[in-house]
């Protein structure tokens, strides 16, 4: 099984770096995990190393394909007040 | 860096920058340096008021990655604070980001100085970063290179930094305390894993300050900066200050935090404010008691190049540097001239110290009259003369007039941008911009000025002048000096001279 990329990436490089086994690459758009070689860092790390350093909540789907940083995990800012927020500025 | 010639002393006459807290005291600041360092920023943009005026500087965006979340950033697009506001820069590689550098030195040869700020964390992009200093290190020499780190990484790559002759470094460091810390910093990445909370903090407060000693340790200079948060560590950053000085950081920068809710930060959704102008020049004033503070900053894009104030950087597009063909020796050589007939400029500047009335206007010395030196400015072409329309004036050349005589304090350009949202509002003119550049002037002398101006400069204090077009500036400030203490304008308030002169 694999973590894989969405297309919330934004080429910041930083799982690219960190993947023990050269599994990220660069594709047309955003960075992609190649499946045959992912190995959820097993073996190597404790905890999936793309997923960890990954700043965007979900851009990392785990192998079951969950988000592995769900909404709020990251910034902190709770999910209703950054919806309240975003359609305030929409409505603008 | 040298100093502008000392300002009388015992006056409030503001010093010889914009004195508006934007733009500033650096002259000041490195007044307390030691001669050493001030030689070592001397033609430095970023850290020297003076030289800003004559040096450019570049940013190469070649770090994307981070190793932190910082509660004011947002990863979706560059930092909105730490010297790279809001504007997604081209990403280059190493290899692209030196055939810019190169172009660029060969093109503007008052460049001299190449900084890597990000848009990620420059530390935490440790090959993309190292190779492309290696590389400009090798081909030309002659340039200084810096970088900004938020510190988390800056233990490991210290010796490599020493190595490649970077003497500058600036850490961003918004608290010594991890309870601060934890409201600043949700996460940082870490020894293969996520960790949050105070842990984090404490962690990344450790490297900060370690990262500090190595790095003062191998003689390399460290500026600080810090983001003002009111309620989180506006209290706390005159303990940072003192701190970071202890250790040996010779300057520290408080910036104003920038949040709004667009930016989709932490604090701007929840709805941090960012501080005043008062309170962030209240707390730069506070520390400055016992820090060197620098004022001047402009907080550039990361890809930002050319003179401060200034954005070539649409002339050096990769495709249109990719065309260049250019002798990199031959550029150094040509760079090397240019770097010393600036110094050679900046001597004489200097050299022309004190003109004095007698000289000039014919008056007598024991006709003097106690009186306080005034600041003003002038639009000039050049050809020491008053030539130019207030409205076509990029920089204005400042005068300081005394009883002494008239004395050249130095350029003042006007910013051909806004300095940033919280620093003024949007849309700024170019007349107010032009009148934020002269504050602490009070006469403005030049060719011609329009009616509009001609009010807005009277209503900030400042007395427009048209009626010495195409005089020589000296004589001309003298003349207006002599007028205004006829007037009485110039007249000492201070109730001790006035218990002297009564005497």
């Amino acid at each position: 099984m694999s973590y894989s990329i969405t297309d919330l990436c934004v080429n910041c490089h930083a799982c690219f770096d960190v993947c023990p086994n050269d599994a990220i690459y660069k594709a047309s758009t955003q960075f992609m995990i190649n499946k045959k070689t992912c190995t959820e860092c097993e073996g190597d790390h404790d905890d999936a190393q793309c997923a960890s350093i990954c700043p965007i909540e979900g851009a990392i789907l785990t192998p079951a394909g969950e988000p592995a940083n769900p909404a709020g995990s990251l910034t902190g800012i709770p999910p209703l007040r950054l919806a309240e927020v975003m359609a305030e500025i929409q409505a603008r | 860096m040298t100093d502008m010639a000392p300002q009388n002393d015992a006056t409030n006459a503001p010093s010889g920058g914009c004195s508006s807290g934007s733009c500033g005291s650096s002259d000041d600041a490195m007044a307390h340096l030691p001669q050493s360092v001030r030689d070592r920023v001397n033609n430095h943009p970023c850290y020297s008021e003076e030289a800003h005026h004559f040096y450019a500087r570049m940013h190469v965006a070649v770090a994307p990655a981070c190793n932190i979340q910082c509660h004011y950033c947002n990863r979706k697009y560059d930092c909105a604070n730490e010297s790279r506001p809001g504007v997604v820069s081209e990403l280059l590689t190493p290899e692209q980001a030196t055939k810019k550098v190169l172009a660029v030195a060969a093109n503007v040869p008052q460049m001299s100085v190449v900084g890597i700020a990000g848009p990620g964390d420059p530390l935490a992009n440790p090959e993309r970063t190292l190779s492309t200093f290696r590389a400009i290190y090798e081909q030309a020499p002659d340039i200084k290179l810096c970088v900004s780190t938020n510190g988390l990484a800056l233990p490991d790559v210290v010796d490599d930094l020493a190595e490649l002759n970077i003497d500058h470094v600036t850490i961003t460091i918004n608290c010594v305390d991890p309870k601060i810390g934890a409201q600043i910093y949700p996460w940082i990445y870490w020894d293969n894993k996520r960790i949050r909370g105070e842990e984090a903090a404490k962690i990344l407060i450790e490297r900060q300050q370690l990262g500090l000693e190595m790095l003062v340790e191998r003689d390399v200079l460290v500026k600080v900066n810090s983001v003002m948060i009111p309620g989180v560590n506006d209290k706390h950053l005159e303990e940072v200050s003192k701190i970071v000085k202890s250790k040996g950081a010779f300057l520290h920068n408080v910036m104003p935090l920038i949040a709004e809710e667009e930016h989709g930060t932490f604090y701007g959704v929840m709805g941090q404010r960012s501080p005043s102008k008062a309170e962030l020049q209240e707390l730069q004033d506070s520390c400055s008691g016992d820090m060197n503070m620098m004022r001047h900053c402009r907080q550039c894009r990361a890809d930002a190049v050319g003179l401060l104030g200034e954005d070539r950087g649409h002339e050096f597009t990769m495709d249109k540097v990719e065309e260049m063909d250019i002798d990199y020796k031959q550029a150094m050589e040509f760079r090397a001239e240019v770097h010393q007939s600036i110094e050679e400029q900046r001597t004489a500047m200097k050299k022309v110290a004190t003109v004095s009335l007698d000289a000039i206007a014919g008056v007598k010395t024991e006709e003097k009259k106690a009186t306080r030196p005034i600041l003003m400015a002038v639009a000039t072409e050049g050809q020491g003369v008053i030539n130019q329309h207030f409205g076509h004036a990029t920089e204005f050349l400042v005068y300081e007039a005394s009883s002494d005589g008239v004395r050249f304090v130095g350029p003042r350009k006007v910013d051909q941008y806004c300095i940033g949202s919280s620093e003024c509002d949007e849309g700024e003119s170019k007349l107010e911009r032009n009148i934020r550049t002269l504050e602490g002037c009070e006469a403005v002398l030049c060719a011609k000025i329009g009616l509009e101006p001609w009010g807005q400069l009277e209503d900030a204090g400042i007395e427009p002048n048209g009626e010495h077009a195409y005089e020589p500036i000296e004589e001309a400030i003298a003349a207006v000096y002599l007028e205004m203490v006829e007037a009485g304008k110039a007249d000492i308030q201070s109730d001790k001279i006035i218990q002297q002169a009564t005497a």
